[in-house]
């Protein structure tokens, strides 16, 4: 009796290591099979412009109102297919507002006239660490390794947790189809449009970097936005900062914003 | 056994029921039979036309993921050609026919993509 459990417990044991050994080799499998289908490789393009941080520096002395960024504004619109919706449910990449409402925790109470009553261009601050990346329970937001905070419409749910997070409302809810509301064709047929349910924000225009031209706002400020690297000394917009006194929105929430005012 | 010519012609008539679904796809019309009309004369798509029409989706998964998250916007097909990963601008400028490609296989297997909420359809604007 004892000697047939002894054998029984024996090939118990043995079964189960076996089965186990078995179990980690199929769970072991697809993982390998998920690290890519494709048989090619990827690879960055050639004309590719790259840096280690990108940064907006915004030259607000060379603006005189609201009608000098409307320009740039409808540049950013025509670029990314961004739909003219007015009031509370507008969409907004690239804007303008007032001192008091970009820079709300500015306590100088005598600050000069010319730079109080200014309009200031709003944008998202692709922030050193965003987040509305972090609140993101999908990850469709995220922060790519040149800085660019961006987004994959594929991926979001429309549970706005970001534009919560958001400090500098720079993130737009499509409460409705934004195709209604374009022109037919739309502005650049070259990009996509969004759909009704998800957020959208500026991309700090990735898609057009990869292809070697500078974002579609500052090629429309004719030199009045710098846009470079912020870790290295040479950039015209490193220069810029060196050169001026800057302001950023909020510095005091700790989001390292990465665009700059030149006041 | 009791009844044995009702159990057994009603055993007959469960198979039956249950497998009809292969022996209907047997009769019906094979998946080559699509009718899609490739764009012109080429042989190949990025890769082989055997891969394409068994992983295409996942291979635009891929895409969308190395481009948007990694900012690898080329990609480098097996025979060495380069191409930029875009579905609007590359797949859609040789695929411009969407009603006779596109559509036609998705509809035949009853698959209902919603690429075109947000990607602009070559001819149809938006």
């Amino acid at each position: 009796m004892n000697n047939s459990r002894r054998s029984f417990l024996k090939a118990a044991g043995l079964s189960v290591c076996a089965l186990s050994g078995g179990i980690a080799d199929v769970a072991g499998f697809p993982a390998a099979a998920r690290a890519g289908i494709a048989p090619g490789r990827y690879g960055k393009g050639e004309n590719a412009l790259r840096a280690k941080r990108w940064a907006m520096v915004i030259d607000t002395r060379k603006f005189c109102g609201p009608q000098d960024y409307e320009p740039l504004v409808e540049a950013c619109r025509a670029a990314h297919n961004v739909p003219h919706i007015k009031g509370p449910q507008e969409i907004k990449w690239f804007w303008t507002d007032s001192y008091e409402h970009g820079f709300p925790d500015d306590m100088n109470e005598h600050l000069n006239k010319n730079v109080r009553e200014s309009a200031y261009p709003l944008l998202c601050n692709h922030c050193g660490s965003p987040p509305c990346a972090r609140v993101c329970p999908t990850q469709a937001t995220y922060q790519m390794e040149d800085g660019i905070v961006a987004m994959d419409y594929h991926r979001c749910i429309g549970c706005r947790f970001c534009m919560a997070a958001c400090p500098y409302g720079a993130r737009s809810f499509n409460f409705k189809d934004p195709r209604k509301f374009l022109p037919d064709p739309v502005p650049n047929p070259a990009f996509p449009t969004r759909m009704i349910g998800v957020v959208e924000k500026c991309t700090f225009c990735a898609e057009r970097l990869a292809a070697g031209q500078m974002p579609a706002c500052v090629e429309a400020s004719q030199g009045r936005i710098l846009f470079g690297d912020l870790e290295d000394p040479d950039s015209t917009a490193r220069q810029a900062l060196a050169a001026g006194y800057s302001i950023r929105r909020k510095p005091s929430l700790g989001t390292r914003p990465g665009v700059y005012y030149l006041i | 056994m009791y009844n044995a010519k009702a159990v057994v012609a009603g055993i007959i008539i469960f198979v039956v029921l249950c497998t009809s679904p292969f022996w209907a796809g047997r009769t019906g019309q094979d998946y080559k039979k699509t009718g899609i009309v490739p764009p012109g004369d080429e042989k190949n798509c990025v890769e082989n036309v055997t891969f394409m029409r068994a992983q295409h989706m996942r291979l635009l998964n891929e895409w969308r993921d190395e481009a948007l998250r990694k900012e690898n916007r080329t990609y480098i097909a097996a025979d060495g050609k380069k191409w930029i990963i875009s579905l609007q601008n590359t797949c859609l400028k040789c695929h411009s026919n969407y009603k006779d490609f596109c559509q036609k296989c998705h509809v035949a297997n009853s698959v209902d993509p919603y690429c075109w909420t947000c990607h602009i359809i070559p001819g149809e604007n938006k």
